[in-house]
């Protein structure tokens, strides 16, 4: 399977994930989202940061649009400012783990024997521990600040891109391809870079855009035990976190960050399942049959 | 709150539920009197809810405010604290100070019994002595004991014991939890406590018997019939053990639970409805812990006591007792707690006034010399620091954010770091590696403070973690702690009280209120100075309301 | 087979052991002292011989490959030592009376999600992109989107406080030791309900959208369109052909997540109250408990490699591809 390159190829992924009307839906969402995140100063009404005592956990009004929380801060901005960091330690951590996971996963894949076995074992011992647990273990020894947390959730969660990536190694390693270049004398690694990896990348591809909103819910779960993100600042998770002890009294502040959550899930993993049906090849195959191009 | 992080707010009192308040300003609201309607009945379970497992059933070697809250009513110290928190005895009936506060004398009580049935006798006193000062005794309390010089046991119910020096927290010590000799002498020798059966299967004088400890799932106590104070009314008493603050709310709004503690929010705003009104009562007074914001004096910034006041002048306290515990705490002046008799609160005060507070950053050589909002000293390097406080605690953490806010307003850049206890400790607390934090102590009622505040007591064992080394307080201490005549020590403890207030080596913030709620149906809940839970073994449920009458 | 079964299980003492030297070091190279050296923390009456006492009773001050030999050599003889919290119990007590409930409450849930996705995965792949998959897509995700915690305050709120319905926390009720067999079990039945339910609803997506992706990829096999193509009902073709084979990858990701029957989640055990492993090991962390912490360890890497033992095995029994195989080296 030549690497993913051509108009031709990228037309065929195109015209099989457009009919995915819902992955489409997810994409789009995704993208505004995005664009929510990075305009959020512009957007924000108020200092995310600044309390207000007089109008503790005040509901929607004129001036707060989605109320207050629990020492006066305005939810929207928060909200807004949230989007930042959770979107933030989403494509961080993942992208850690993914560079890893890829290094390792190539490495052991490629050159097989001692370096595969080694690094095979230690898949084995990180995935022995239970995740959470090293997390919090972690967490626990070091300072929390978003960069540690963003750090080790993607040094824990490489071993799945790894092994992908490995099988997508062994399985095209023995391909024409792969021994014409090395006959001719190419490196290993542009071997590696030019002519494995592209097509490795897929599985990747579709592994981290799932791993997005898992990280997401992972901080979550770390707010809730008190090792989250750092005060004052606001992560979707956080901010639910504080407003679950009051959810009868001010419902605005687990609703509209368990939304925002909920919709950025959803979007992440409709998007990332759409682009894996997309590049199966059989599934290509099966758009190519029934659905005829208009050239 | 976690056991961890409420380690600070434990009350220096042991062995006793005493909860202090001020005279007056206790209130009790309810839709039915609290007051016996009738004769006290027995029966009925009290179930109360605990954040954490206990530790052990041994509280003199726990630490941990759980295992303490079921050791006060399994065991007796030889004193205790009555309802205006004056010291009544509990296994000891009367006791004498020579002339020169050296030597204290024990009436012991004839006709109290350990729940196996064997007599209390001084050799059990004696023994306690022994064990809290046994080198391999793993407890925190032995500070009092290693001052005494002598004992002795003039006869099976008197006991003496002479201190090497005047020592003002010599009778409170007492309140500590008196061990059965004939259970447990084997197991000291060996520092083998924490394995005896007792922490297990504890047997005790008090009025609650042991019944049954499910880990992590409830500890069950049964009635004492022998107790020689009388049979307590409630017949049974089980914690259950439920380490989520939200699920213990919702218990409590299913009457899951009879006793719990609210949050200032829940106590406004959440249990205002007519059906829990119905179900339950709230209670409020002064708690006997107050927050703070410390500082590492050893750090040049600090030590300035210039800079220590603009902050002073930059925070406003109203707003931050309103917005954190939404206006029922205290104004803390210093670290001794209202209402005790050696408070005052004539002393200097700081009030909110950000202009005076960047006057003084000025003076103290800060200035923002390149507009950007933050202050910078003559080498332009601008004031920046990080508050550090214990992960687990909302409050203390509302209090960071808020202080930051406001520090930002005088040009001061303050960053904020939760970190989880243990780390928070070792690493940063004990090592000094800190620059300010916010914390708590839990206050007592005799005002010693030697140990918190002397310059001596700046080890990295020791609690003066923050460094305060102040000659005037050193002697104050020293005056107020070895002198056992009252009017003297109200000196010294004045004068100690306005020098801290205009030293500030901490900013003193709030006592917050505690705000238990008990379920209406249990009678004989009377607020006093000391709280609620001074006359516990005198609450009772008619026959008609009762509600667990299957054992 | 068994030459392969013995050489698995010969290999994973080795890993074994390295997983426990990596534990023990990464543990005491962690700040902070075990709490209960500390002794009372901030309490205003500790002395700082009383803390060194406790060190040396603990053996803390010795260098650190000899605490790691000292407690492999005691491991070795089953003798986890006893926990450093102040309850001093042995740490296999400890373990063994919360290791039950955890794995109930993990298999009723593993029960339920494989009972329930299975049959969605199933037919949001053969209805692909219909109504039915788009409906229960969306659902399955909107469980996997919710934290753990905000659906477990909602359901104790509804159920247990307005409703009544439900016990809120806990596993048994207070007067349960009173009650008669069959309502005891009951009662025990309904503490379970919202803590798998919460679990539950928040697993479906993960298996549910493996079996789905599985489903179709065998759906477009060629073997398929054959068994159409001889005429046989579709249910047949589905429920027989397509489902068997379908069901082989869900079996591998079956054996891989059996290890995690064995850890709870400490967020639902903390909700709901539940004495469970995910509490305990959270708790020996934050006290610096090293014999719990690494008695919980052993036991979890140990039980883990069983588990991918036994899953490799099975998968091997029912793979007819692995079982040809190993027949044709055979002969």
């Amino acid at each position: 399977m030549p690497a993913l390159r051509g108009r031709g190829e990228f037309g065929v992924f195109w015209r099989t994930f457009k009919r995915n009307r819902l992955a489409l839906c997810g994409g789009v969402v995704v993208g505004i989202l995005v664009v929510l995140a990075v305009l959020a100063p512009l957007l924000a009404p108020s200092d995310p940061h600044k309390p207000d005592t007089r109008r503790i956990l005040a509901g929607p009004s004129s001036s707060h649009w989605l109320g207050t929380d629990q020492i006066g801060r305005d939810v929207l901005s928060r909200v807004l400012y949230g989007a930042r960091i959770s979107l933030a330690v989403g494509f961080i951590s993942v992208g850690i783990a993914a560079v890893i996971g890829i290094v390792l996963g190539s490495t052991a894949g490629y050159h097989g024997g001692l370096a595969d076995a080694v690094i095979m074992r230690l898949v084995d011992l990180m995935l022995v521990f239970p995740r959470f647990f090293l997390l919090l273990a972690v967490l626990a020894f070091l300072q929390p600040s978003i960069w540690t947390i963003m750090a080790v959730i993607g040094l824990t969660g490489w071993m799945g891109v790894a092994r992908l990536v490995r099988a997508e190694f062994l399985t095209l390693k023995e391909r024409e391809f792969v021994i014409w270049s090395e006959s001719v004398g190419a490196s290993a690694s542009r071997v590696i870079f030019r002519h494995i990896l592209p097509n490795a990348m897929a599985p990747v591809l579709v592994a981290m855009t799932l791993g997005i909103p898992a990280a997401i819910l992972t901080e979550s779960g770390l707010s809730f035990l008190g090792l989250g993100v750092q005060p004052p600042y606001a992560t979707w998770g956080n901010i639910l976190n504080d407003g679950k002890d009051s959810i009868e009294i001010a419902w605005w502040m687990t609703v509209y960050p368990g939304l925002a959550i909920l919709v950025t899930v959803l979007s992440y993993n409709l998007l990332g399942e759409g682009i894996r049906d997309a590049l199966d090849p059989r599934l290509r195959q099966a758009v190519g049959r029934f659905a005829r191009p208009r050239r | 709150m976690r056991r961890a992080g409420s380690g600070a707010w434990r009350l220096l009192l042991l062995g006793s539920l005493a909860l202090a308040g001020c005279g007056g300003g206790v209130e009790g609201r309810a839709d039915e009197p609290a007051v016996g309607t009738g004769a006290p009945t027995y029966g009925d379970t009290f179930i109360q809810s605990s954040i954490s497992d206990i530790a052990g059933l041994i509280p003199n070697i726990t630490s941990d405010s759980a295992s303490h809250d079921v050791g006060g009513l399994v065991y007796d110290g030889l004193i205790r604290t009555d309802r205006n928190l004056n010291w009544v005895g509990q296994l000891a009936e009367s006791w004498t100070f020579s002339r020169d506060c050296m030597t204290l004398t024990f009436k012991l009580r004839q006709n109290a019994r350990w729940h196996d049935g064997h007599p209390f006798t001084a050799d059990d006193v004696l023994f306690t002595y022994r064990t809290m000062i046994h080198p391999k005794t793993p407890t925190a309390y032995k500070d009092d004991f290693l001052v005494v010089k002598d004992t002795e046991v003039l006869d099976p119910y008197t006991f003496r014991v002479t201190y090497a020096r005047p020592h003002a927290r010599a009778l409170q010590s007492w309140a500590m939890n008196v061990l059965p000799r004939h259970l447990l002498e084997p197991y000291v020798a060996e520092g083998k406590l924490k394995e005896s059966p007792q922490n297990s299967r504890p047997v005790g004088t008090g009025p609650y018997r042991f019944q049954e400890w499910k880990s992590g799932e409830k500890i069950v106590l049964v009635a004492n019939p022998d107790y020689y104070g009388g049979r307590p009314y409630l017949g049974r008493v089980v914690y259950r053990i439920i380490p989520s603050q939200g699920t213990i709310f919702l218990e409590l709004k299913a009457r899951g639970v009879d006793l719990a503690s609210l949050t200032a929010l829940q106590y406004l705003r959440q249990t205002e409805y007519p059906a829990f009104r119905k179900a339950y009562r709230k209670y409020r007074y002064p708690s006997s812990g107050y927050t703070y914001l410390g500082f590492n004096l050893k750090d040049p910034r600090f030590a300035d006591r210039r800079v220590r006041q603009a902050f002073a002048h930059a925070i406003n306290k109203q707003e931050l007792i309103d917005g954190v515990v939404l206006g029922m705490a205290r104004d803390a002046t210093g670290p001794l707690r209202p209402g005790t008799w050696a408070y005052t609160d004539r002393v200097p005060r700081h009030e909110h006034d950000p202009e005076k507070a960047k006057a003084l950053l000025a003076q103290a050589g800060w200035k923002d010399r390149d507009g950007d909002g933050l202050v910078e000293d003559k080498e332009g390097r601008p004031f920046t620091f990080t508050i550090r406080t214990n992960q687990g605690n909302e409050e203390r953490k509302k209090v960071a954010e808020i202080i930051q806010q406001r520090l930002k307003e005088i040009g001061v850049g303050a960053e904020i770091q939760i970190l989880e206890w243990s780390s928070f400790l070792k690493e940063f607390i004990k090592k000094k590696r800190f620059e300010a934090i916010v914390m708590g102590w839990g206050v007592g009622t005799d005002p010693d403070q030697y140990v918190v505040w002397h310059s001596s007591q700046m080890g990295p064992d020791q609690l003066n973690h923050i460094s305060y080394s102040n000659p005037e307080v050193d002697a104050l201490l020293e005056a107020g702690r070895s002198s056992c005549v009252q009017q003297d020590r109200l000196r010294y403890y004045h004068r100690l009280q306005e020098v801290m207030a205009e030293d500030l080596p901490v900013i003193f913030l709030y006592f917050r209120d505690a705000l238990p709620v008990v379920a209406s149906r249990v009678r004989g809940v009377e607020p006093a100075p000391a709280g609620i839970f001074h006359n516990f073994t005198e609450w009772f449920v008619p026959r008609e309301l009762q509600r667990y009458t299957s054992g | 087979m068994a030459l392969f079964a013995l050489r698995r299980f010969l290999l994973a003492i080795p890993l074994l052991v390295g997983i426990t030297f990596v534990s023990f070091l990464v543990i005491h190279l962690a700040p902070g002292e075990p709490t209960e050296v500390q002794t009372g923390d901030l309490s205003v009456h500790s002395t700082a011989q009383a803390r060194q006492a406790l060190r040396e009773l603990y053996g803390l001050d010795k260098p650190f490959h000899v605490q790691y030999w000292k407690w492999l050599t005691r491991v070795a003889q089953l003798d986890f030592g006893r926990s450093f919290q102040p309850d001093g119990r042995p740490v296999l007590a400890k373990i063994g009376e919360r290791l039950p409930i955890t794995l109930l409450l993990n298999v009723v849930e593993m029960f339920l999600i494989l009972a329930c996705a299975v049959p969605i995965g199933v037919l949001s792949a053969t209805r692909q992109y219909s109504l039915f998959d788009k409906v229960t897509t969306v659902f399955v995700f909107v469980g996997f989107a919710t934290p753990d915690f905000w659906l477990a305050l909602l359901l104790m709120i509804l159920f247990g406080v307005q409703l009544g319905w439900l016990p809120i926390s806990g596993l048994r009720s207070l007067n349960w030791e009173y009650l008669a067999f069959w309502p005891q079990q009951w009662d025990f039945l309904s503490h379970l309900v919202l803590p798998v339910a919460v679990a539950t609803f928040g697993g479906l997506a993960g298996f549910s959208r493996y079996m789905r992706q599985s489903m179709l990829e065998v759906v477009r096999q060629d073997y398929i369109q054959t068994a159409r193509a001889k005429g046989l009902p579709e249910q047949v073709v589905i429920g027989k052909h397509a489902l068997r084979n379908a069901l082989l990858p869900v079996v591998t990701i079956l054996g891989l997540s059996l290890p995690g029957l064995i850890g709870g989640s400490v967020i639902v055990e903390s909700i709901f109250a539940i004495p469970g492993m995910g509490q305990l090991m959270v708790q020996a962390v934050f006290s610096r408990d090293y014999p719990l912490i690494m008695g919980n360890l052993v036991i979890v890497a140990g039980l883990t490699l069983a588990a991918n033992l036994l899953a490799d095995l099975a998968y091997g029994v029912v793979d007819p591809r692995i079982r040809m195989a190993a027949r044709r080296r055979r002969r």
